[in-house]
């Protein structure tokens, strides 16, 4: 059955593989109750025996309403607010919001802010995907095994940046660090040396786990080969971060458009080639590490002066914008963070809409798992790292 | 008389070492994740944690699926446990310390042990759950690949002690332990490790249980006493094993300056700690390739050690 008025619209999309049901299928609900679906994904499995025909993510589980709340609230309580959008990596969404802010308002950045913004965000992405790698165990393992130990290791490390982040925000998790015009908090003094003791140890136990993937056959016979992205396919379902650079494109806006004085750093782009979920495992952990390196060179060349260019605002309502609309992005511990901000002049956002880099690394999945195994649709969507609280925001 | 008060004394034991090997491997999977493990109940080392778990699972609810085919679902958790206490009648403890000295020991365990997996498939099926049903048919592949290679392996020491009977198993092996053989002992007892891991569902091979996959497996609708069960067998067969490893290669009691009970529980506590020791640092692998590595390595180098045993024996 052809559409008359529209003849594509029956076209099958790359993404949706259609399935001839037959009698040997098992149609099987996973989650959203499921030790290890990274929060609360359902999937909607289609079996052959242990073979997975075809999967269906269901999203909406952990819809909070973010986007229609911010338009109820000042610029400056969203702040706060995106804190909880990504909840792995905190200060990456204030950043990623304060720079759409800035870019409608043309405000300037103090060089240490913006120094102090680099700073944060790296830390941020150590310890962000510490938690992807702790969690990959859990989902190769289970929690009774080798898993849980991988995890509770990379809960050590992570925990070292979060008492970081305490000292100068003190919060370990909801910072409120970024604000309008800068940054929030001076660090405080001996910050940068407990910063260099840190990523000593950090660099330490780092290199641990890059041995571990690189020996550990077990963790390599269940990675390699399964999930592989086409650089095509991760171009047109718009892929981002790591699992994007995995497939062997190198792009990261870090590099290919420079926010927050990015441009004044050295570091490499890790990319992968085949696009397994081993490549997109060994990009992250190199991303760790030149993440480490950012770290030190913003330490080592932190500039003095002023940590922001408008006072602290107390009264809720002062932060008035021109009209227009806007579209900043960064590059998140997940990939592209979009923000697109449309003002009407008042104080309150019209509309504020995030373009979540997990949302697109998701959609992925089913075009990846179909065709393996039960065991590998964890494998698989382990590696594509998604948040919850940023897919259904 | 004895027979009875013996009997009665070896199941008392096997549970009651069973329940404190579950706090020795949260104490050791705690102190490899450089955590304490459980310490609160009975402080400073958990020694009553053990019995709190006990009591925490017979007093929760009994739930029954409505849809459960409830006499295979109540039959199972029995048909799981009753095999691997029977394995302890034919153990030798020590020199004439067995309860029934059978002269096909080591027969009678590999037989008996496998009518677990009936157990497993009837819990998996009378649960009328997808995710149980997917683990009874991953417990029947793997079970069935494993028991293969764990028999061939089991008569290496058969052929070169010329005794099913452990008894006389462990007495062959006075001068030197099978273990210690060139080449053929270590095999063997490689092959005879790697796949009875892989009968007692331990990581990397625990995909029948697979927590990140099937929930929990065939035991995902049991609850209360009942799960117990399962858990109960499940370290029971650990302990079988580690019997079974140090008696068919590690010289059962046999040993110098040490008396024989010291040695028999050293070398059992070992094989066992190395278990822990595996199951705590490696992930899981897939079914199909638990099935390659089960018919395309374990099998042949099984069929191996039994030429090698026998070229030995004659030469």
């Amino acid at each position: 059955m052809t559409n008359p008025t529209n003849p594509t619209a029956d076209a099958v999309h790359p993404l949706q593989t259609q399935v001839e049901l037959e009698g040997d299928t098992l149609l099987i609900n996973m989650g959203p109750q499921h030790p290890s679906t990274h929060g609360v994904l359902r999937i909607i499995l289609t079996l052959k025996g242990e073979e997975v025909i075809k999967a269906e993510p269901v999203i909406g589980y952990l819809h909070r309403g973010f986007e229609k709340l911010a338009e109820n609230l000042t610029y400056i309580q969203i702040v706060p607010l995106v804190d909880r959008m990504d909840y792995i990596a905190n200060v990456t969404n204030e950043l990623a919001f304060c720079l759409a802010i800035e870019k409608l308002m043309k405000v300037e950045v103090p060089r240490r802010a913006a120094y102090l913004r680099v700073l944060t965000s790296e830390l941020q992405r150590i310890a962000s995907h510490l938690v992807w790698l702790g969690t990959y165990g859990l989902d190769l393992g289970g929690a009774l095994g080798g898993g849980t130990t991988l995890f509770m290791y990379c809960f050590r490390e992570r925990e070292i940046i979060l008492d970081l982040f305490e000292e100068l925000t003190g919060a370990r998790m909801m910072y409120n660090f970024n604000q309008i015009g800068g940054v929030r908090y001076q660090p405080p003094a001996g910050f940068g040396l407990r910063v260099r003791e840190v990523l000593k140890k950090l660099d330490k136990a780092i290199s641990e786990y890059q041995d571990m993937l690189e020996d550990n056959y077990v963790f390599k016979v269940r990675t390699k080969d399964i999930g592989i992205l086409t650089p095509q396919l991760a171009k047109s379902a718009g892929a981002e971060g790591p699992v994007l650079r995995g497939s062997g494109v190198k792009f990261d806006l870090r590099k290919n458009q420079p926010y927050s004085g990015y441009e004044e750093f050295k570091f490499d782009i890790p990319t992968g080639q085949k696009g397994d979920c081993l490549d997109r495992a060994k990009v992250r952990i190199a991303e760790m590490k030149e993440s480490l390196k950012i770290v030190y060179q913003a330490i080592e060349g932190l500039p003095e002066g002023a940590i922001s260019s408008r006072p602290s605002v107390r009264v809720a309502a002062a932060v008035k914008t021109p009209e227009g609309e806007v579209y900043s992005r960064i590059e998140s511990p997940r990939g592209e963070l979009g923000v697109y901000l449309v003002s009407d002049g008042s104080a309150k956002p019209y509309r504020l809409k995030w373009r979540a880099p997990s949302f697109s690394n998701l959609s992925l999945l089913p075009q990846l798992v179909a065709g393996h195994k039960v065991a590998d649709i964890m494998a698989v969507l382990g590696s594509l790292d998604p948040v919850f609280g940023e897919v259904d925001r | 008389m004895t027979a009875l008060i013996f009997s009665v004394a070896i199941l008392a034991g096997v549970l009651f070492v069973v329940m404190y090997l579950t706090l020795l491997e949260r104490k050791f999977a705690g102190r490899l994740q450089s955590r304490i493990g459980p310490q609160r109940v009975g402080w400073p080392f958990g020694y009553l944690q053990p019995v709190a778990d006990a009591v925490k699972l017979l007093v929760k609810e009994d739930v029954i699926p409505e849809v459960a085919d409830r006499k295979a679902f109540n039959l199972a958790p029995v048909l799981v446990v009753l095999p691997v206490l029977f394995v302890f009648a034919v153990i030798p403890f020590g020199e004439n310390l067995v309860l029934a000295d059978l002269n096909i020991g080591v027969l009678f365990v590999l037989a008996i042990s496998s009518i677990t997996l009936i157990g497993i498939f009837m819990a998996a099926w009378g649960s009328k759950n997808k995710y149980a049903v997917l683990s009874g048919m991953r417990a029947v592949n793997q079970m069935i690949s494993y028991e293969v290679p764990l028999v061939i392996s089991s008569l290496v020491p058969v052929i070169l002690a010329e005794s099913m009977n452990l008894s006389d198993i462990v007495a062959f092996q006075d001068r030197a332990w099978f273990v210690f053989y060139p080449v053929l002992g270590q095999l063997a007892f490689i092959v005879f490790m790697v796949s009875a891991m892989a009968e007692a569902n331990r990581i990397p091979f625990d995909i029948t249980e697979a927590e990140s996959e099937l929930v929990a497996g065939f035991m995902v609708e049991y609850s209360g006493m009942k799960f117990a069960f399962f858990f109960l067998a499940e370290y029971a067969h650990m302990l079988a094993v580690s019997f079974l490893a140090v008696i068919l290669f590690l010289g059962g009691w046999q040993g110098p300056w040490l008396p024989a009970g010291v040695w028999l529980a050293l070398k059992v506590f070992m094989v066992f700690m190395l278990i822990l020791w595996i199951r705590w640092s490696l992930v899981r692998i897939r079914l199909d390739q638990i099935l390659a590595l089960s018919w395309k390595v374990l099998f042949p180098l099984s069929l191996l050690v039994l030429l090698l045993a026998g070229i030995w024996k004659m030469w």
